[in-house]
């Protein structure tokens, strides 16, 4: 069980390393590869808590559908080697201070709020289980959902089309 | 049963009994799989190239490679490869250095991870999943990101173009291909590639092999056009247009580095085609007989790897043929086929399937009914707009 | 057996990251960016509760999947918006676009 702690912990810092750099870089393009590297180490911790399924539409919505998105719109509006001077604006101090707030209670919330818990072993098989619970008891959501993408897909290509 | 996973579990048991911990044998079998991947990835991506350049040689009258190696110049690829590695690795000096080298190792990593779970023969398989083919599209979607880094990285305009291009046909295109997987995958109830592969063991109507190609005849086809887009493949070929991009994303990559991305692009052909093959033409099921001296599964699994070889190298011939049969599309054509004909035609593949599973052979005449109403609504509606021209306009 | 506690640091660490990035980046793409993050940092502690409480049904699960489902649909208007200033603008820092303020 060691081992699975310390793939953990690797995967961790390689998520948080990655999620710094999409924050805290100069270069927006490598922001965006630091985010795709982010959102693939996110995928692995999804794989070690036994949700394969979410694992592989995190890769594929995120990796493959969002990330390349945000690269295109990156190519449609900035240059290569265009690092501006300042990449943030002047609100730096307070928004670090209200961050390292919020990450203190979240910690503390995290570590004494909630009882040690320890689940199962090895969860079963999650996707037919997901499936069947998207299509009975959370039908009402998919559908509002189904709609809410609808409404984007709309309004995305109203807003983009030229006049 | 002599399977590749009981083989691994022999090897496991023999390493405890020797008191090494279970880490040891466990790279071991890591190690050994993925050079045996990588193996036969490069001698297959070899075998495809000089292949092609043959068959397209044939298709235009001519020999291709004849000298190198003396029959029908089969080195040729092999004096190809020396040939790059041993040329200058070049970074152009404007390019963003980092993600430079990062592309093509990108590239190549997505498409070795996709043969993680390809069924090669019975119980020959190196993980099954159990979202083994959603694996496989999900990891195979990473290639993108590669290119787009590729052609952005070069800091080229045909390299920036190319990858634009990528990006937008790989988006295009992946939607109907998810959707004409689904088909199959709702047939069989499972998303595991052995499991897609045993339920199509059966035969339908006594006659017929009961491969899903037969009932999904229609998301084959369209599975098959749109794994054409996805391997940049002739006539969607765009991103990397020879005659208009110079070579598109990787135009400024030399020797190495472009070596990655040459052997990545016929490992994807390879990945595509097995996946088309475990999905819709039965895996590795075919006829076989039993050979004298050796056990019942051995020779099962032997044929078995042969039948899968045999369907994939078809699919690659017949992606090889189109390349010097069919013209190059527009990019408006090509975005206009996928978002208007392909995605659409998948939908209602989805819908008439997911009928006839529910309501058996009686949906067959409900979706005849409702498709031949659709159809004359259709010419119905065609028919005024056809006839109307509006002033000022040319007939 | 990795402690719950763990997972929720890390998810409370990205998100907030995605905090600090969203209110101080100034390039627009780079906000939409770190909201994904705090998406993730919410989605990570969803199927980190998923696993650990067996008895809620997979809830936190299926919580993610609309979860990612809203980002999607959220970086599309996004980047339609992106667009668009960069279009009227020629620029997509937003501390630049100014024009109702006062």
């Amino acid at each position: 069980m060691t081992l699975k702690l310390g793939i953990f912990y690797f995967l961790a810092a390689f998520t948080v390393w990655a999620a710094a750099v999409v924050v805290l870089g100069k270069n927006i393009v490598r922001a965006a590869v630091a985010l795709i590297f982010g959102f693939c180490g996110m995928a692995a911790l999804y794989v070690l808590l036994d949700a394969e399924f979410l694992a592989a539409v995190q890769v594929l919505i995120y990796v493959g559908g969002i990330t390349i998105l945000l690269l295109f719109a990156i190519m449609l509006t900035s240059r290569i080697g265009a690092t501006t001077a300042r990449v943030v604006n002047d609100q730096v101090i307070l928004s670090a201070m209200a961050a390292v707030g919020l990450l203190v209670g979240l910690i503390y919330a995290s570590t004494s709020g909630i009882p040690a818990m320890s689940g199962p072993p090895r969860l079963p098989e999650t996707t037919p289980f997901l499936g069947r619970a998207l299509l009975t008891t959370y039908a009402l959501p998919f559908e509002a959902v189904s709609v809410l993408l609808l409404a984007a897909m709309v309004g995305a290509i109203i807003l983009a089309r030229k006049e | 049963m002599m399977t590749f996973a009981s083989l691994v579990e022999r090897f496991y048991a023999a390493m405890a009994a020797w008191g090494i911990p279970w880490i040891v044998p466990t790279l071991i079998v890591m190690v050994i799989v993925v050079s045996v991947v990588l193996a036969y990835i490069s001698v297959a991506a070899m075998f495809m190239i000089w292949w092609e350049r043959k068959i397209s040689a044939h298709i235009q009258v001519r020999y291709g490679p004849m000298r190198v190696g003396g029959w029908h110049g089969w080195a040729q690829s092999i004096a190809d490869g020396i040939k790059l590695l041993l040329k200058e690795d070049l970074i152009p000096a404007g390019a963003d250095k980092v993600v430079f080298v990062l592309a093509p190792m990108v590239v190549f990593g997505a498409t070795v991870a996709a043969y993680v779970t390809i069924p090669w023969a019975p119980g020959l398989i190196v993980r099954d999943l159990n979202i083994g083919i959603l694996y496989m599209v999900s990891i195979s979607s990473l290639v993108v990101v590669g290119i787009i880094m590729a052609g952005w990285s070069s800091n080229n305009k045909y390299a920036t173009l190319g990858a634009l291009r990528s990006a937008a046909q790989a988006v295009s295109y992946e939607v109907p291909l998810v959707l004409s997987l689904l088909g199959p995958v709702m047939i069989a109830g499972t998303m595991s590639m052995g499991k897609l592969v045993e339920a199509q063991s059966g035969r339908w109507f006594g006659v017929l092999p009961g491969w899903f190609v037969f009932p999904q005849i229609v998301a084959f086809l369209i599975y098959f056009t749109c794994a054409l887009a996805e391997c940049n493949r002739l006539p969607f070929d765009i991103p990397e247009a020879e005659s208009e991009l110079v070579a598109g994303f990787h135009v400024e990559y030399s020797g190495m580095r472009f070596a990655m991305f040459f052997l990545a692009e016929y490992a994807n052909m390879f990945v595509v085609s097995a996946i088309a093959t475990t999905v819709f033409l039965g895996g590795w099921h075919g006829p076989w007989i039993p050979l004298p001296g050796l056990p019942r599964e051995v020779a099962h699994g032997l044929f078995g790897l042969v039948w899968f070889q045999v369907k994939c190298y078809f699919l690659i011939f017949v992606m090889m043929w189109l390349r010097w049969t069919l013209a190059r599309l527009r990019v408006d054509q090509l975005m206009a086929f996928a978002w208007k004909v392909l995605l659409p035609i998948s939908f209602a593949n989805l819908i008439v399937t997911g009928l006839v599973l529910v309501l058996g052979k009686q949906a067959l005449l409900y979706v005849g009914g409702i498709a031949i109403l659709l159809l004359a609504a259709i010419l119905l509606a065609a028919r005024p707009a056809a006839r109307t021209v509006r002033v000022g306009e040319r007939t | 057996m990795i402690p719950l506690s763990h997972y929720l640091i890390l998810g409370g660490i990205i998100f907030s990251l995605g905090v600090f990035g969203a209110l101080t980046r100034r390039n627009a793409i780079a906000i939409l960016m770190s909201i994904e993050l705090m998406l993730n940092g919410v989605n990570l502690n969803f199927i980190a509760f998923a696993r650990y409480l067996p008895q809620t049904m997979l809830q936190g699960q299926v919580f993610a999947i609309f979860v990612i489902t809203v980002a999607a649909a959220e970086a599309v208007v996004g980047l339609a918006i992106v667009l668009g200033l960069y279009r009227n603008f020629k620029t997509v820092n937003v501390d630049e676009i100014n024009l109702m303020k006062w």
